[in-house]
């Protein structure tokens, strides 16, 4: 990867990096399909960064295994996945393997099975870079590998260890240089900090920020966790039951959150010295919904601390809620019904 | 490998065997009381001579006394006299170790590797006809009486069908040297060893498809498919290497069965290895023979073990750096 | 108006247990060759039980007390034919169904029992019981088994009730093995700590905690170590450590080898034994595999 970052350019001039419209998921089971992800449309321009939070089970990590087409064989995906302007969805096989990790990689979470327990690190990051570039000879290999280590904070030697001699912060750090081995344009993080401590998570968060800036790659950061997205990523979208509820400026989204559930979702989030948090009850009552049995109009309804008569029956849809804002509400002011 | 874990399992082998050792002693006091006068059955032995021949097989010290002498003719490797043939133990073993050091080897080799590609095979496609066909022979194999795969075998394809021979290493009848003494040995050798080979295989597939059922849902796999790699790349690259670790596991404890196996098969075959030396040794009875055979068998389960466990050591690095 | 008493602990866990039995056997019936399996138990079993309505006891000693012809194939004298001695190989074949599912059946028990207790007491108490207690497994495994059961065999001499003690004495440590690594993983868990928080002693934990809850596995293996035992039985037998006077199939098949059976082609002598021996340890086989489908909560998410 060269070191100059990448050129500015206006970015009305440039098709967005991602593109993605009406994205249905539906996993095989013997009682019939369910529905993970449920029309999702997203936009991802080159260089920018985008928040996906949300529970487990919302269909975040879903999205992110239909963008590259790695979801179980038998898995029903339909729409349009547009990456740099080629839809991934109607790929043929061989360009799909060429695409993945060259134009979009996945940053996995660190766990101690995201990597081949028996095989060194280095050797795993080698073999993505010896995938993609048949020309490179094993000195020139190693040396790259051992820049990608050293990029993400590592010393190049640790190539030769075993991922369970790496602690959980290590091996978080070697699946990000893992990831910008073939200088992607598009990084998917799906949970990168969530097995992580605090502070070892703050220093995850901030490599990211820093390789972002340099490189200027696109990052699509999936959480569950909504207090890591606010510095890292400029937009912010909140998903609940497969569908996304809530979509904007990540600050704003934050601090004046639209969505009944994303104020939840923020509220969760103890603050150290904040009075006023400790009179507000915390966390959300009821578990998310089952996808095979969705309740009536607005799926969080049941769980709603400001539902009204009208939301059981309501399909509700992303809707005005500010500027370059939405939220999937009855209550924003761009909802086409009265409350 | 680390030092520690390769003198680790070293040490624990040999502390192992020393055991054996000690128990093959106990074993046979208790079975043969009275040796001088299984020897010499057919005879009459009047009070003296039987005292006299006593003194001499050191019978007449106390069992302390016996256990070290036993030790101490143990460690010279002189196992004592058979029975039947009154040869040294030792060197009947010795004569009789190669046909079955060949039969076991070639069976154990062939039905581990034949088994573990049936394994990939079967996992692989999961619950299609080659799947249910793959396990289905597997169980069926692993529930036939070997000995009786071999009758079948041996009726069909030698005595039937003369197709080829009905037993024994070589034709007796034949000079032959060099190379066509090989292949005449080799001829004889198909049948036990595809008997023993065919029984065992089940086994392995069995485990190797379940562990790679197992392995095939990790979370490194996605992480090589989202790299770019083709998904039979993936298999056996990154799948199969970490599923292959309980099979290796499996390969001590087949053994024994093998070994076990090539007792009967032997018989069935005339194949005059170490097998077919127990098959008679159990009809004589011959007990040295047998406490002889016993503490070779032993010995090879302990050595095939230990082979075992260092490749296990080899091939997963979270047991060698821990 | 009378109260209905509230029902006793006991009633409710008998009540929870039945139900789950009732939830697992329907669960099991979907399973083909799991069903296939157990129609061959049963109907072998039946065969064994029925063995004295099916077929003349007598026709089983040695001496020709009939006028048969020796070694007639299927063809001149049904439905199996005869051996050396005249017999009808098919009253053998009935006959040594009972012994061959007798030992089968007995010496797992044996081996399952002996297993459990070690396995039990080894992962509870773990320390230095647990590590002698491995020690000895370990020991044993190393020890191939089958020239261990014929020096056994040997002394003891060869009668139905030694074999299954000698198989039984031999087969323990692996469903030893397997049942300490499961406790291991139980007697972490909270009820158990919450149990001796309220005074239960060892005892107590072991035999209404732990027991209970290894003891879908212990059946699961018990199954599976059925196909082991039996052919088992069926090699000591044919190497002549069998009970001549109650001949099992492997013994039939003993007697079949050294009559020179295979070299007179009389393949009606020992197709039979051999092809009941396979099916009965097949059938268990197939029964254990979907038990364990059904039982082990690993497996279960597999068949997603």
């Amino acid at each position: 990867m060269s070191v100059e970052p990448a050129p500015a350019e206006p970015a009305a001039d440039r098709a967005p990096l991602l593109s993605v419209r009406d994205l249905h998921v539906t996993y095989r089971s013997r009682g019939g399909g369910i529905p993970a992800v449920r029309g999702v449309d997203l936009d991802l321009g080159v260089g920018e960064t985008l928040g996906l939070a949300g529970e487990s089970g919302c269909g975040k990590t879903s999205l992110a295994g239909a963008l590259l087409r790695l979801l179980p064989r038998g898995t029903e995906v339909t729409g349009e996945v547009l990456l740099d302007g080629e839809d991934v969805l109607t790929m043929k096989p061989g360009r799909l393997r060429a695409v993945r990790w060259t134009h979009a990689a996945i940053v996995f979470q660190g766990a101690l099975h995201s990597l081949n327990p028996v095989q060194r690190v280095g050797n795993q990051i080698a073999e993505a870079i010896r995938l993609h570039s048949k020309r490179m000879g094993r000195a020139a290999v190693a040396a790259r590998v051992g820049e990608l280590l050293e990029l993400v904070g590592l010393p190049a030697r640790r190539a030769r260890d075993y991922p369970h001699q790496l602690s959980g912060g290590q091996r978080q750090r070697v699946l990000i240089g893992l990831a910008l081995a073939c200088d992607p344009r598009l990084l998917i993080a799906d949970e990168p900090t969530t097995a992580l401590d605090v502070m070892v998570q703050a220093q995850v968060l901030r490599l990211l920020d820093e390789l972002q800036q340099r490189f200027g790659v696109g990052i699509i950061f999936i959480t569950h966790d909504l207090s890591t997205l606010a510095d890292v990523c400029r937009r912010l979208a909140v998903m609940y039951a497969g569908r996304i509820v809530e979509e904007g400026p990540s600050h704003e989204v934050f601090e004046s959150p639209a969505h009944p559930y994303t104020r939840a979702l923020t509220g969760a989030f103890p603050v150290i010295g904040d009075s006023a948090f400790r009179m507000q009850p915390a966390g959300l009552p009821g578990d998310p919904p089952d996808p095979r049995r969705l309740p009536t109009g607005c799926p969080f309804h049941p769980r709603c601390p400001a539902a009204v008569e009208i939301c059981p029956s309501t399909p509700v849809e992303l809707w005005r809620a500010g500027a370059e804002r939405s939220a999937a509400c009855v209550h924003v002011s761009g909802a086409p019904v009265r409350t | 490998m680390s030092g520690r874990y390769l003198t680790g399992k070293v040490a624990g082998s040999l502390a192992t065997l020393i055991f054996v050792v000690c128990f093959n002693f106990f074993l046979f006091r208790v079975v043969e009381s009275d040796p001088v006068a299984t020897l010499f059955r057919g005879r009459d032995l009047t009070q003296s001579q039987r005292a006299e021949l006593t003194r001499q097989f050191g019978l007449d010290k106390s069992t302390g006394g016996q256990f070290v002498d036993y030790l101490k003719q143990t460690a010279q490797l002189n196992l004592g006299r058979s029975y039947t043939s009154n040869q040294p133990v030792w060197s009947e073993i010795k004569d009789k170790a190669g046909p079955t050091v060949a039969l076991v080897g070639i069976s154990a080799v062939f039905s581990a590797v034949l088994g573990v590609l049936l394994g990939i095979a079967a996992a692989w496609r999961r619950r299609t006809k080659a799947d249910y066909s793959i396990t289905g022979f597997s169980m069926a194999t692993f529930s036939i009486p070997d000995f009786w795969l071999g009758m079948i075998l041996l009726t069909v394809f030698a005595v039937g069908l003369g197709w080829l021979p009905t037993g024994g290493i070589e034709d007796p009848a034949s000079t032959a040297t060099g190379v066509p003494k090989l292949v005449d040995q080799a001829e004889h050798l198909f049948l036990p060893a595809l008997t023993l080979t065919v029984a065992y295989l089940g086994e392995y597939a069995l485990v190797m498809r379940s562990s790679l059922l197992d392995t095939m849902r990790e979370d490194y796999l996605v992480l090589a498919r989202a790299k770019g790699l083709r998904d039979v790349l993936v298999r056996n690259r990154h799948a199969v290497p970490n599923a292959l670790l309980p099979v290796v596991a499996l390969l001590a404890i087949n053994f024994g069965f093998v070994l076990a196996g090539a007792i009967a098969v032997e018989a069935i075959f005339s194949w005059p290895g170490l097998g077919l030396a127990t098959y008679e040794a159990i009809k004589g009875p011959d007990l040295p023979m047998l406490q002889g055979l016993f503490l070779v068998f032993s010995a090879a389960m302990i050595f095939f073990n230990l082979v075992a466990d260092l490749l296990y050591g080899y091939l997963d690095p979270r047991v060698r750096e821990a | 108006m009378n109260a209905v008493a509230a029902p006793s602990p006991r009633r409710i866990t008998w009540l929870r247990r039945r139900r789950a039995v009732g939830a697992a056997w329907r669960e099991y019936r979907r399973h083909p060759a799991g069903m296939l399996g157990l129609g061959i138990i049963v109907v072998a079993v039946a065969m064994a039980l029925a063995a004295p309505l099916l077929a003349d006891g007598d026709g089983l000693r040695a001496v020709n007390t009939t006028e048969n012809p020796a070694w007639a194939s299927p063809s001149e004298f049904g439905p199996l034919g005869t051996d050396n001695f005249g017999r009808s190989v098919m009253t053998q074949f009935i006959w040594g169904a009972r012994i061959s599912l007798l030992v089968g059946l007995a010496a797992t028990v044996i081996a399952v029992v002996i297993g459990s207790v070690v396995g039990i007491v080894a992962g509870f108490f773990g320390g230095r019981i647990g590590g002698v207690l491995m020690r000895i497994t370990e020991w044993f495994l190393v020890i191939p088994f089958l020239p261990l059961a014929i020096v056994l065999a040997a002394i003891l001499g060869p009668s139905v009730e030694n074999i299954i003690l000698v198989i039984g004495i031999t087969s323990w440590p692996q469903p030893a093995r397997l049942i300490r690594a499961q406790v291991l993983t139980l007697r972490e868990r909270d009820y158990v700590e919450r149990s001796r928080a309220l005074g239960a002693s060892d005892w107590h934990l072991m035999t209404r905690h732990i027991l209970p809850n290894v003891s879908p596995l212990i059946l699961a293996n018990t199954t599976l170590t059925v196909p082991v035992v039996i052919l088992t039985e069926a090699t000591l037998s044919f190497l002549g450590l069998g009970d001549p006077a109650n001949a099992s199939w492997g013994k039939m098949l003993d007697n079949a080898f050294e009559y020179g059976a295979v070299t007179l082609e009389a393949w009606w002598y020992f197709v039979p034994p051999g092809l009941g021996i396979l099916l009965v340890a097949l059938a268990f086989t197939l029964c254990g595999t979907a038990l364990e489908e059904i039982l082990d909560p690993r497996l279960r998410d597999r068949r997603a």
